[in-house]
Order: C-alpha cells, then sequence, then structure tokens
C-alpha cells in the first residue's frame, strides 16, 4: 500500500517538495480509500450475488444447528466446538471458490460494463481506487462469514451452551486470512483478465490447482513414489488451502491422524503455536502480495 | 489548452488512433464525429487518462497519465451510454461531490434544472432509472461543479426537447469558461452546439474544419410552420418538440432551441413536400 503513496498524481505538491507532496496525498489516499470502500460495500448489500453468499453462510449454520451438532459428541469435542469444526470445513470447500468468482465477475463485468469508465473519470486516486475495492470487498465477504459464526456463538450462549472462545478466535483469524488470501487472488486474476469470461475460467483453474494439491492427493503421489516427500511437504506448505486445512484441523486432531504426513511432518517441524503463526502469516501475506501485482498492473495498463 | 501530438494508440494490431495531432485553445467548442470505430471514444479515453498511449498529450501543460487526479477535478464527463450502477442517485451525487471538492446541492440544482428531481429520487437506484433521467443525472454531475474542461459523449441523446433547451442553456452559460469537446456520430446532432468540427476517419482526422458561429448556445428560435394537409404522423413529432397547433392540424407553433435547429429541420425533412410556409425568428431579436 505504501508504494501507492508515491504513486499517487499530484504534481502540484511535488513541485514544492517531497514532504509537502507526502503529507498531502497519504489524508488523500485515505479519504478516497474510505470512500471507494464504501461505496463498494453499498453497491455489494444491493446485489444478489451478496443475497445469496449470504444465504448461503447463514443457511449453513442454521442447517448445523437444525442437524443437532451442538449435541453431538463424536471424537471427544461437543457443544459448539463440533458446529465450528464442521462449518470451517465446509468454508474451506466454499469459500474461496465463492470469493474468487464473485469477485471477478462483478469486476471484470463492472470493466466491460463500462462502470470504471465512468467512475475513473471522477478524480480518485487510482491507489484510492484499486485499495478501496479490495477492502470494501473483503468486508463485503468476510461480514456474512463471521457474522453467522458469531451468530451461532450468541445462540449458544443465550441456550447455555459452552462456547470455546479460544477455537472461536482462531477461526475467525484462520477464515479472515483465508479471505483475505482468495480476493488478493482475484483482484490480480480481475486485473489481467481483460473480459469476464477469461477471468472467471482462470479463477476457476487457480482454485481447481489448490484443491489437487490438497494433502490427501499429496499423500497417493508419496505412496505411489512419483513424488518426493520434501517436495510434498513444501507444496502442502504453500497451497493456502491445505495450510487453512491443516490448521483448522489440529486444534482437535494434535496428532494429525485425520490428515495426510504432509500435515503431520509440517506440524512436527513448526510446532503447533508456529503453525499458528504460519497459517495467519502466509496467506495473508500471498493475497497481499498478489493483491499488490495486480495494483502495480492496474496503474500500468488501461483503465476501463 | 489541449496539445495532442502524434498520438498512437492500438490494440493488439489494430491501430485505433494513428499519430493523430490536434490543439484545441481554450473555451473551444469542438464537435468530434465519425463512424463506429473511428477513434472518438479512444482519444476521449486517453484524454481522461484511462489509456495509455505513444505520443503526447498535454492539457493545461499537464499530462493526462500522470497528473490524472488534478486534471480529473477540472473535468466533467459524460459518457454515451450511462453505466449499470448499483449506487443510489443519493450516493452516486455525493460520491463524484466530495471526489471533486463541489457541492452536492449544485448538482442537484442543475439535475431539477433538466427536469429530475435528484432529491426525491435520493434512494432509488441509479439503475432503475429512465435512459433520460440517467442521462440527466450524469449531466448534472458533469455540470453542477467548475469545470474548464467538458468530455461529452452523445450527452443529449437521450434527452427530450425540454431537457436539450436547458441542457444548451446550461452549456452556454459554460461557453465563456470551458473547453468543450463533444463527440458524436452525428454531425446535425452537434454542430450548432460546436465552433470546430473534428472529422476521424480510422484513427486519423479526415476533416478539421470552422463553423460559422451561429449565436448564443441558449439562443430559443419561434417557429411558424404550415402544412398544405393534415398528417398525423407529423403532428405527432411536432407535439413531441412541444408545438401547439390550429387550423384543423395545418398551422403549428412553437419554439425550438438554437442549436438545435439542424436536428429540428432534420425531423421535418421527410415531410417537406407537406410544407407550404416555415418561418424561423430567433426570439427576442425581431430583426433576426
Amino acid at each position: 500500500m505504501v508504494e501507492g503513496i508515491h504513486d499517487l498524481e499530484m504534481s502540484d505538491d511535488v513541485s514544492r517538495g517531497p514532504g509537502v507532496a507526502v503529507k498531502k496525498t497519504i489524508p488523500i489516499l485515505r479519504s478516497d480509500l474510505l470512500r471507494v470502500a464504501r461505496l463498494d460495500v453499498s453497491e455489494a448489500l444491493r446485489s444478489r450475488w451478496f443475497a445469496l453468499y449470504s444465504i448461503v453462510f447463514g443457511g449453513l449454520v442454521g442447517l448445523l444447528f437444525v442437524f443437532g451438532l451442538t449435541e453431538s459428541q463424536i471424537l471427544g469435542f461437543l457443544g459448539l466446538s463440533r458446529l465450528l469444526v464442521t462449518y470451517i470445513q465446509i468454508c474451506m470447500a466454499i469459500l474461496p471458490i465463492f470469493v474468487l468468482i464473485t469477485t471477478v465477475r462483478s469486476l471484470a463485468g463492472d470493466r466491460e460494463a463500462g462502470v470504471f469508465e465512468y467512475l475513473l473519470s471522477l478524480p480518485v486516486s487510482l491507489s484510492g481506487w484499486f485499495w478501496g475495492k479490495v477492502i470494501g470487498r473483503f468486508v463485503v465477504i468476510f461480514a456474512p462469514v463471521f457474522l453467522a459464526m458469531a451468530g451461532a456463538a450468541g445462540w449458544a450462549v443465550h441456550q447455555e451452551i459452552p462456547v470455546p472462545w479460544s477455537l472461536f478466535g482462531f477461526y475467525t483469524a484462520l477464515l479472515a486470512a483465508l479471505s483475505w488470501c482468495f480476493l488478493g487472488l482475484a483482484m490480480l486474476i480481475s486485473t489481467v483478465a481483460r473480459s469476464t469470461d477469461v477471468a472467471q475460467g482462470a479463477a476457476f483453474f487457480v482454485w481447481l490447482v489448490m484443491v489437487l494439491f490438497l494433502d490427501i492427493i499429496l499423500l497417493g503421489l508419496i505412496v505411489q513414489q512419483q513424488v518426493e516427500p520434501e517436495i510434498a511437504i513444501s507444496i502442502a506448505l504453500l497451497n493456502p488451502l491445505q495450510v487453512f486445512r491443516t490448521a483448522a484441523m489440529m486444534l482437535f486432531d494434535p496428532s494429525m491422524v485425520l490428515l495426510g504426513p504432509s500435515a503431520f511432518v509440517i506440524l512436527d517441524t513448526f510446532g503447533t503455536d508456529g503453525y499458528i503463526a504460519y497459517a495467519l502469516a502466509y496467506p495473508i501475506a500471498l493475497g497481499s502480495v498478489a493483491a499488490a501485482i495486480g495494483y502495480v498492473i492496474f496503474r500500468r495498463s488501461d483503465l476501463p | 489548452m489541449i496539445e495532442v501530438e502524434r498520438v498512437t494508440k492500438a490494440f493488439g494490431r489494430t491501430r485505433v488512433l494513428d499519430g493523430l495531432s490536434i490543439t484545441i485553445p481554450s473555451r473551444q467548442r469542438v464537435a468530434l464525429v465519425g463512424a463506429n470505430g473511428a477513434g472518438k471514444t479512444t482519444l476521449i479515453r486517453c484524454l481522461l487518462g484511462q489509456y495509455g498511449f505513444e505520443g503526447r498529450i498535454s492539457i493545461d501543460g499537464m499530462s493526462p497519465r500522470s497528473d490524472r487526479r488534478a486534471i480529473l477535478k477540472r473535468t466533467g464527463f459524460v459518457p454515451q451510454l450511462p453505466p449499470p450502477l448499483r449506487l443510489t442517485v443519493g450516493q452516486l451525487i455525493q460520491f463524484a461531490a466530495s471526489l471533486c471538492d463541489a457541492e452536492p446541492g449544485r448538482m442537484v440544482e442543475v439535475a431539477k434544472r433538466l427536469g429530475l428531481d435528484a432529491d426525491a429520487l435520493r434512494n432509488h437506484s441509479f439503475s432503475k432509472l429512465s435512459g433520460g433521467q440517467k442521462q440527466k443525472l450524469l449531466i448534472a454531475v458533469a455540470l453542477g461543479r467548475d469545470t474548464s474542461l467538458l468530455i461529452m459523449d452523445e450527452p443529449a441523446a437521450n434527452l427530450d426537447p425540454d431537457a436539450r433547451r436547458i441542457f444548451f442553456e446550461l452549456l452556454g452559460e459554460r461557453s465563456q469558461h470551458a473547453t468543450m469537446l463533444i463527440s458524436s456520430h452525428r454531425l446535425d446532432e452537434v454542430a450548432q452546439l460546436v465552433q470546430r468540427v473534428v472529422e476521424l476517419d480510422h484513427g486519423r482526422i479526415c476533416l478539421d474544419d470552422h463553423v460559422a458561429d451561429s449565436g448564443a448556445l441558449d439562443a430559443i428560435l419561434w417557429c411558424h410552420l404550415e402544412l398544405s394537409r393534415s398528417e398525423e404522423s407529423a403532428a405527432r413529432i411536432l407535439a413531441e418538440w412541444g408545438f401547439t397547433t390550429r387550423a384543423e392540424g395545418l398551422c403549428f407553433e412553437g419554439s425550438v432551441p438554437g442549436p438545435d435547429r439542424l436536428r429540428f429541420l432534420g425531423a421535418l425533412a421527410r415531410y417537406s413536400g407537406l410544407i407550404r410556409n416555415l418561418r424561423l425568428e430567433a426570439e427576442g431579436q425581431p430583426d433576426a
């Protein structure tokens, strides 16, 4: 984001010296960013995809309650932990593809329909525009996921069901990191792909590659001796879906019997705390780098 | 002043602008005409800093790409087709006004003059407005603030006659302060609005000519028209222009905005065989 501050179009201030320019451009970036973020949120609140997205996650938690997951006791965990674990597993399956497809569809679609042409004819800084979109979109994609989970916790408190707050906090952070990661990738894809069809295809391909390189598939490759264990572990560490999956499971399955060998080795190498830190930092870093590359391309290429 | 020097813009192997050069002095009103694909929209996007290009463009000494924000702060833009914005009317006005350091009330006021009550529609979605309402709102956003450059792509295409007249009035109020670049694929739509016509063909200028200045943009012409026989479709068109009729549909009277005279005559062209008498006089100027 700091790059954008220096890249801002403020020739008048620059002529008075870099100190003056930076002092004036930071508030401009911040105010443009907030304006665009607010606009993006209010636009999304009126769109059909957001209604569907919210219904899916809200409905998911509702269904888990209806099926009595809070009362079941499997593998030693019960109450809301059971619900949260199930919820986060489903999130891992649907959140990334939801984030990728809805983001690239709306951004590439807006560009094709002339929305960018018009809104970028207004004096909004490009950094404020791009990062405002990122922030606004993050709020929009993360809020329903979090609110559904928070709603479940609120209901549990009301029903006097014990709430595992540490697990709740960890899962919230993990979901935020996963959302940010795929949002950054979606911003990069939307910037590079010039049409909605290409952007959607690329988004689906990225998701498919990550699904293909989940731990279970890597295990199969190791068993068939088609790949060295070190390579499998490296791939697992680079795949944000696998990182999320391992981190989500490790709190209730410390020995990782449910997961494959790479998860076990990773956990053995990092330790629990180290892996938690990695599982949060890596997806955020990956998403940020992808978004930053997208921003550089956006600035340099044709805008609409 | 706008200076475009040997500007080339290509998409793949297709050169949409091909070494184009033009200078537009401050406060000049220029029509940019040409067929679809001639390069009008591409040139506009280059001026708005939205496209990279080869060559040089300078607007009051600034580059549209590197000084984008400073230039756009003083530029009003009306697109040819209203984009499918998912904002409400109020949000669009607020967003544009806050970016331009303008008073939202001024935009609302311009919209009101054009016949759009933006206050009443504040919470309506922009995308649910009619084509004409959208166009009025986008014009209000462009003209409801201080600008020294107006770039308009077929701005009056969706406007009703009353709104067109007000729109010309608004342009007239700006003509001493702003450079205007009005794009259209039809010369008759814009000829009376401008002092100069630039025609593009395959990314090059094929005509650059001055137009005899037809007077004020807000001039109103009083019109008296007599037909040799009653014709229902002619009466309907004249009613759309706000004309009143008498003598059993043989005689019509009304007023035509000065910049719209060519368009008005074009609308009458197909009934030219029926016209017995046609008089156009500038209102308030009996000797005109």
